[in-house]
């Protein structure tokens, strides 16, 4: 998996691109997220679009990075859903602890 | 035939050969002719069913096996992940739709497998380790393989 990061105002985006996978992307996805929360970013978007498969351990991770970020007084938010990420975050009931943005523009807004 | 929907492969315990299996896996649930939905979640399940068998079965041991048969049995596509640890009780699992374990950042590969397949079952496999049966209903020209020409 490819993670790029870059810079909306004062909100961080991370792009996401690949499988997001045990032994690959959910690493790069870890690292990428502390990296963040350790420069101090308190408004972080993660933008799925380019996301083609997840698995169990790559859920657990964005689980992993929604609860360190919300415990370090930060906000951590989802954008670009493709269709069967969102089912596969439905059927664990997650869908209901991220907030989801259909486009950049709204997910930016919502930090107000 | 339905020889041609039929393949047992044995790979070592690392999660980079989960993807060795994924193409071997995939070419066969075209030549079936399941749709590109159906190969996506049959997929999703066999990772989580063989992640399960290189991490907690087989230890990350590389040394150690895990064995993947597929087979088309009736108008069920069976697949079958083995792994040569010393066996696993799945009963042990809380339930990842629980409150307090909806937050956990583990403990949902067994639920996934079980909503994307129509049956999953746990046993012993011949060596002692675990193996997990993944069944999914075929409908369309997959299920007579004989009328599929290859």
């Amino acid at each position: 998996m490819d993670v790029s990061k870059r810079q909306v105002g004062d909100v961080t985006i991370l792009d996401l691109k690949g499988k997001i996978t045990i032994g690959s992307g959910d690493v790069q996805l870890r690292n990428a997220v502390q990296e963040v929360m350790n420069s101090g970013a308190t408004k972080v978007l993660i933008n799925m679009a380019g996301v083609s498969t997840i698995d169990s351990s790559g859920i657990g991770e964005l689980v992993s990075a929604y609860t360190t970020a919300t415990n370090r007084g930060a906000r951590l938010k989802l954008v670009n859903l493709p269709a069967k990420v969102t089912d596969i975050l439905t059927i664990t009931q997650l869908i209901t602890v991220f907030d989801v943005y259909d486009s950049e523009d709204a997910g930016i807004k919502s930090f107000g | 035939m339905p020889g041609d929907y039929r393949f047992h492969l044995a790979v070592g315990s690392r999660f980079e050969n989960i993807e060795l299996v994924q193409v071997v896996l995939r070419d066969c649930l075209q030549r079936i002719g399941m749709d590109e939905d159906a190969q996506h979640w049959v997929d999703v399940a066999v990772r989580e069913a063989l992640a399960n068998a290189i991490k907690h079965g087989n230890l990350q041991d590389p040394a150690k096996q895990v064995h993947v048969d597929l087979a088309v049995e009736g108008s069920d596509l069976v697949i079958r992940v083995e792994d040569e640890g010393v066996g696993f009780d799945p009963s042990l699992l809380g339930d990842p739709l629980a409150p307090e374990n909806l937050l956990r950042p583990n403990g949902r590969g067994i639920f996934y497998m079980r909503s994307f397949m129509d049956d999953i079952t746990y046993g012993s496999g011949p060596g002692g380790g675990t193996m997990v049966t993944l069944r999914k209903r075929l409908t369309g020209p997959q299920t007579d393989p004989g009328d599929t020409s290859d």
